[in-house]
C-alpha cells in the first residue's frame, strides 16, 4: 500500500521535461478512456432490452453533467491516440529522439486543433 | 537520459522486451494503436459531429446496423470492440503490474480485469449480431 501509493504521488513528482508529463497523461488518459470503455459497451449492451429500456438509460449521456464529462473523454482519446503514435515513432525510429521536445509541441498542436471544435460542437446544445 | 526518455519510467516500456510472450505483447500494443488511430478517433468525432450524440436512439443505432451499409458498420464496430477491449486489457496489465506490489493482490486484479474484458467481448459481440 505503502509503495503503492509512493508511486503514485512520486509520478507527479517533476521528473523530466515534457516527456515525462506526457508519460502521466498517457497514463491517465489510456485507464480513463478503458473505464469509459467498460461503461460504453454495458449501454450498448441494453439495446437487446428493447427501445424502451435503451431511450430511457440513454438519457443519461444526454445530461448536461455527460456532456461535460464527454469533453474529457474527448480530450483524452485524442491526446493519448496522438501522443501514442508519437511514442511508437520514437520507438521505431529512435534517431528522432533528439527532436523530442518539438515533436511535444507539434503534438500539443495538433491534438488542440481537433479538440477544440470538437468541444465546442458538444457543449453547443447546453448553451441553447 | 538520451533518445529513450520519452517515457523512462515504465520498467518494461524503456526499451523493447528482447522476446517472448512480453514482445509479442509490447508490438501488439503498437499495431492496435495504429489501428485504434483510426477507429476509435474516427467512431467518437462520427458519434459528434455527423450523428449527434442528440440523435442517437434506439431506431438510429439499429438503423445503422441494418441499412444499406449495415454490414460495413457492424464489422466496424467488431474491430473496434475486439481491438478497444484487447489494446486497453493489456495496458491496464502494464499499470497493475508497476503499481501493486503485493504478489496476491496483484493476481487478484489480473483476474478481474480477464474476467470482466471476456465477459465484455462476450456481450459486445452478441449485441452487434443481435438485429
Ligand atoms: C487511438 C489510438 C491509440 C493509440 C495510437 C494508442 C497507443 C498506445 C501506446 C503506444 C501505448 C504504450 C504501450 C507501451 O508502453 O508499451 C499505449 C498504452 C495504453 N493505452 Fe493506448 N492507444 C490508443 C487508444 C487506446 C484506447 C482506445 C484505450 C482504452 C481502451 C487505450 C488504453 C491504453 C492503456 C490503458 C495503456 C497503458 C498506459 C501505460 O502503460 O502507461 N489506448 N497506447
Ligand atoms: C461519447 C462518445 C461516444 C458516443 C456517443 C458513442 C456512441 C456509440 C454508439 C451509438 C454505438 C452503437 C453502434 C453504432 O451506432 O455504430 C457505439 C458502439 C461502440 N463504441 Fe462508441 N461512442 C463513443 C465513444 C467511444 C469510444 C471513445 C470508444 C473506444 C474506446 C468507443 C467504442 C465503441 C465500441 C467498441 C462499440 C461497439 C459496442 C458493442 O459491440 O457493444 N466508443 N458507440
Amino acid at each position: 500500500m505503502e509503495t503503492t501509493l509512493y508511486n503514485i504521488f512520486s509520478m507527479l513528482r517533476y521528473r523530466g521535461r515534457e516527456g515525462h508529463w506526457a508519460w502521466v497523461l498517457h497514463r491517465v488518459s489510456g485507464l480513463g478512456v478503458m473505464l469509459f470503455l467498460l461503461l460504453h459497451i454495458t449501454d450498448i449492451f441494453l439495446l437487446a432490452f428493447g427501445p424502451n429500456v435503451f431511450n430511457t438509460w440513454l438519457f443519461l449521456f444526454k445530461a448536461p453533467p455527460f456532456r461535460v464529462m464527454e469533453v474529457f473523454l474527448i480530450f483524452g482519446v485524442l491526446f493519448h491516440a496522438v501522443n501514442g503514435l508519437r511514442v511508437i515513432l520514437l520507438d521505431f525510429a529512435p534517431g528522432l529522439g533528439r527532436y523530442q521536445h518539438v515533436i511535444v509541441w507539434v503534438e500539443t498542436v495538433i491534438v488542440a486543433i481537433v479538440f477544440v471544435p470538437a468541444a465546442v460542437i458538444t457543449l453547443a446544445p447546453l448553451f441553447g | 537520459m538520451t533518445t529513450g526518455d520519452y517515457h523512462f519510467q515504465r520498467r518494461q516500456a524503456q526499451r523493447p522486451p528482447g522476446s517472448g510472450f512480453e514482445f509479442s505483447a509490447w508490438f501488439f500494443m503498437r499495431v492496435s494503436g495504429v489501428l485504434l488511430l483510426v477507429l476509435a478517433v474516427f467512431h467518437l468525432l462520427y458519434m459528434h459531429m455527423v450523428i449527434r450524440v442528440e440523435n442517437i436512439n434506439f431506431d438510429t443505432v439499429v438503423g445503422r446496423w441494418t441499412g444499406p451499409w449495415g454490414v460495413f458498420w457492424r464489422l466496424y464496430d467488431l474491430f473496434l470492440l475486439i481491438f478497444a477491449m484487447a489494446h486497453g486489457f493489456n495496458g491496464s496489465r502494464y499499470i497493475i503490474d508497476d503499481y501493486i506490489r503485493w504478489r496476491g493482490v496483484r493476481v487478484a486484479f489480473k483476474t478481474v480485469s480477464a474476467v470482466i474484458a471476456f465477459v465484455l467481448w462476450v456481450m459486445g459481440a452478441y449485441i452487434i449480431f443481435t438485429f
